[in-house]
C-alpha cells in the first residue's frame, strides 16, 4: 500500500536536483515546441535551439560524475553506469541534429522541420530514462516515450511512400512486442508482488518460486528489449526502418536507442536477476535455476551470424548499414554473456566506438544520397574519384566497422573478444572472429564499388559545404585517432562499471 | 463479490484474450484490424495486473493499468495517423500490399 514518509518531501527536493539532465531536456522540448510555432517561416531555429538543449544538458550531466543515489521513491536510478549511456546517447543526439541541417530529402519533402527537432528531443528524454529506470512501470513508460517518437520521425518524410510503409512496419512490431513485454512484466509483478528490480532481487533471494512463469515472464521481458537493440528473431522491422526512414533517423536508431535498449537489459538482468551477495568475478551466479548465459549466448550467436549472412546479398548501402547494425547487436550481445566487470565496461568501451564509426557512415550515405538521390550500391560507383575526401572517410568508417587495427573498432572488439576468451568462452570468441571475417566482404564491396568499378567516363566532381566537410572530419579523425590513444575512454568506460559492481 | 471469483479465472482469461490478440497480429492483414488486435493483447495485461493487484492487495499493479491505458491511447492515435499517411500514398490499407521494402 502506498503511504507518504515523513520526509517525503525533502527527497523530491534532493531529486529534483539529480534530475537536473532530464529537466534540462523537457525545457527543451517544450521551448523548440513553442518557438516553432511563433516562428513558422524559420527552418533551423528549433535546431539551434535543439542543439543548445542538448549541449546544456551535456553540461548538467558532467555535473553528476560520481553520483550514486536512487530518486522519485526508488523509480530512477542515477549512477555511473547510466552517466555513460546517457552520455553516448545525448553525443549522437547532438551529432544527429546537426547532420539534419545538411539533409536535403528532410528539407525538401517536408512542410516543416520543426516538429522534426521536438520529437528528437522527446526521443532523447525517453531513452535518458530508459537508461537509468529501475522499476518496471518506468522502463515500460521510458520505453514508449522513445518508441512514440521515433515512429512518427521514422514516417516523418510521410510524401514518400517507403516512409510512411516504414512507419506502419514499426509501429505494429513496436506495439506487439512491447506488449509481450508488459505482459511478462505483469507475470513477474504476481509472482513477487513487487514491481521494483531491487525489491523482486531481494524476494527471489528469499522465496521459493515456481520456476516456469518465472522463465515465461523473463523470455518474454528479454524479447522487449531484443525488439529495441534489434536482436534476431526480433529484427524484421530493422532494415525495411532504416530503409525508409529519414537516413539521420536511421542513424539515430542505430545508435541511440540501441544504447538505451543494452542500458535496461544490462540493468535488469543484473538488478533482478543476479544474487549480488555473491562474488562479482563469476558473475552469472542467478537466483533461479534459468540459465540466462546460455540463452544470451544462443542470442549473441544468431544476431550476428544472422545479421552478417544477409548483409551480404544487399544491394541498398542503408540496407547494409541495417544488418551491419543487427551484427553488431550480437557483438555487444557477446559482452552481456560475460556480464562480470571486464565484459561490461568492454560493452562500455565498444559503444563509444560504435557509436562515432556508424553515424559516420550513416552521415556519408546522406551527404552522397543529398547529391545523387540514391543510396543503391550500384550508384556508388566511381565516388572516390569524384568525392574523394568522402571515399577516404567511407573506407575509415567501414575498416572500422570491420574492426580492423588501426582504427578505434579494432580496439572496442579486441576488448569484447578478450573478455569472452578471459571467462572461457572460447567457442563464442570463435563465431565471433568467424563473423567478422564474413563483414569484411561486404563492407569491402562498398569501397570496391566507390575506387575501382565506373572510372570510364569519370564523374563530375562534387562539392560540398564547408560547414559538412567539418561534421564529416569530426567523425572520421577520433574513429583514428582513438584507435591509437584510447586510455582515457577505456579509464571512463572502467571506472562507469566498479560503482555499478561494487 | 470479487472474492467470490478465484484468481486462476481472470488469469485464464486473460491469457486466452492475450492468444486471440497475437493470432489476430499474425493472420488479419487489414491494418486496422491489427491494431484492434494490439489493443486486446494490452487489455489482458490489463485484466493480469488487476487480478494480481487484488489477489496480492497492492494497488502498484493498478497504478500500471492506468499507465498502459494511457500509452495504448497514444500508441493507437500514432498507429492510426501512419495508417492514414499510408493510405494516401498507396491507397490501401492491407498489410500485404504494403510492399516496397523487402530482401
Amino acid at each position: 500500500m502506498f503511504s507518504v514518509e515523513a520526509n517525503f518531501l525533502d527527497q523530491l527536493k534532493d531529486s529534483i536536483g539529480l534530475f537536473l539532465p532530464e529537466t534540462v531536456l523537457i525545457a527543451t522540448f517544450l521551448l523548440s515546441l513553442i518557438l516553432d510555432l511563433i516562428f513558422r517561416k524559420s527552418r533551423t531555429l528549433t535546431g539551434i535551439v535543439t542543439a543548445i538543449g542538448f549541449v546544456v544538458a551535456g553540461i548538467c550531466l558532467i555535473g553528476q560524475t560520481g553520483e550514486t543515489a536512487f530518486i522519485f521513491s526508488r523509480m530512477l536510478v542515477v549512477d555511473p553506469f547510466a552517466l555513460f549511456f546517457k552520455f553516448v546517447i545525448l553525443l549522437s543526439g547532438l551529432i544527429v541534429v546537426l547532420m539534419s541541417f545538411f539533409s536535403k530529402e528532410l528539407y525538401e519533402t517536408t512542410e516543416g522541420v520543426g516538429e522534426y527537432f521536438t520529437l528528437i528531443t522527446g526521443m532523447t528524454i525517453g531513452m535518458f530514462l530508459l537508461a537509468s529506470a529501475s522499476n518496471l512501470i518506468m522502463i515500460y513508460l521510458a520505453i514508449e516515450t522513445m518508441s512514440i517518437s521515433s515512429y512518427i520521425l521514422a514516417g516523418y518524410t510521410k510524401e514518400i511512400r517507403r516512409a510512411s510503409e516504414a512507419s506502419l512496419k514499426y509501429v505494429i512490431f513496436g506495439a506487439v512486442s512491447s506488449g509481450i513485454m508488459i505482459y511478462g512484466m505483469s507475470i513477474l509483478f504476481g509472482l513477487t508482488g513487487t514491481l521494483n528490480l531491487f525489491d523482486i532481487n531481494t524476494f527471489l533471494l528469499s522465496n521459493e518460486v515456481n520456476m516456469v512463469p518465472l522463465m515465461l515472464s523473463g523470455l518474454m521481458i528479454l524479447a522487449g528489449f531484443a525488439y529495441k537493440i534489434s536482436a534476431v528473431p526480433f529484427h524484421f522491422w530493422t532494415p525495411d526502418v532504416y530503409e525508409g526512414a529519414p537516413v539521420t533517423i536511421s542513424a539515430l536508431l542505430s545508435v541511440a536507442s540501441k544504447a538505451a535498449g543494452f542500458a535496461v537489459l544490462i540493468r535488469f538482468l543484473k538488478s533482478a536477476f543476479i544474487d549480488p551477495t555473491l562474488s562479482s568475478d563469476v558473475a552469472w551466479n542467478t537466483i533461479s535455476s534459468i540459465d540466462w548465459q546460455y540463452i544470451i549466448a544462443i542470442l549473441a550467436v544468431v544476431t550476428m551470424t544472422v545479421g552478417n549472412l544477409v548483409a551480404v546479398w544487399q544491394t541498398n548501402v542503408k540496407r547494409l548499414l541495417a544488418y551491419s547494425s543487427i551484427a553488431h547487436a550480437g557483438y555487444l550481445l557477446m559482452g552481456v554473456v560475460v556480464m562480470n566487470e571486464i565484459g561490461i565496461a568492454a560493452i562500455l568501451l565498444y559503444f563509444f566506438a560504435y557509436m562515432i564509426m556508424n553515424l559516420g557512415a550513416f552521415y556519408v550515405v546522406m551527404l552522397i544520397a543529398n547529391k545523387t538521390g540514391s543510396e543503391e550500391l550500384d550508384d556508388y560507383q566511381g565516388l572516390g574519384h569524384s568525392a574523394p575526401v568522402l571515399g577516404v572517410c567511407m573506407t575509415i568508417f567501414l575498416i572500422s566497422l570491420t574492426g580492423l587495427p588501426p582504427t578505434f573498432g579494432f580496439i572496442g572488439k579486441l576488448y569484447i573478444f578478450s573478455a569472452v576468451l578471459d571467462s572461457g568462452l572460447i567457442w563464442l570468441a570463435v563465431v565471433g572472429v568467424l563473423n567478422s571475417v564474413v563483414s569484411l566482404y561486404y563492407y569491402a564491396k562498398v569501397f570496391r564499388n566507390m575506387y575501382f568499378r565506373g572510372m570510364d567516363p569519370p564523374k563530375e566532381p562534387m562539392t560540398f559545404s564547408y560547414g559538412s566537410m567539418i561534421l564529416l572530419f569530426l567523425l572520421a579523425i577520433p574513429t583514428v585517432l582513438f584507435g591509437v590513444y584510447f586510455t582515457p575512454i577505456l579509464a571512463w568506460a572502467k571506472s562507469s562499471v566498479e560503482i555499478f559492481f561494487g | 463479490m470479487i472474492n467470490a471469483i478465484p484468481l486462476e479465472y481472470y488469469l485464464g482469461l486473460a491469457s486466452i484474450i492475450f492468444l486471440i490478440g497475437t493470432v489476430g497480429v499474425l493472420v488479419r492483414r487489414n491494418a486496422i484490424i491489427v491494431f484492434m488486435s494490439i489493443e486486446l493483447m494490452l487489455n489482458s495485461v490489463n485484466l493480469t495486473f488487476v487480478g494480481f493487484s487484488t489477489y496480492l492487495g497492492d494497488t502498484a499493479g493498478q497504478v500500471f493499468v492506468f499507465f498502459v491505458m494511457a500509452v495504448a491511447a497514444a500508441e493507437a492515435a500514432i498507429g492510426l495517423a501512419i495508417v492514414l499517411a499510408l493510405f494516401r500514398n498507396k491507397q490501401t490499407i492491407y498489410v500485404d500490399e504494403v510492399n516496397v521494402l523487402k530482401w
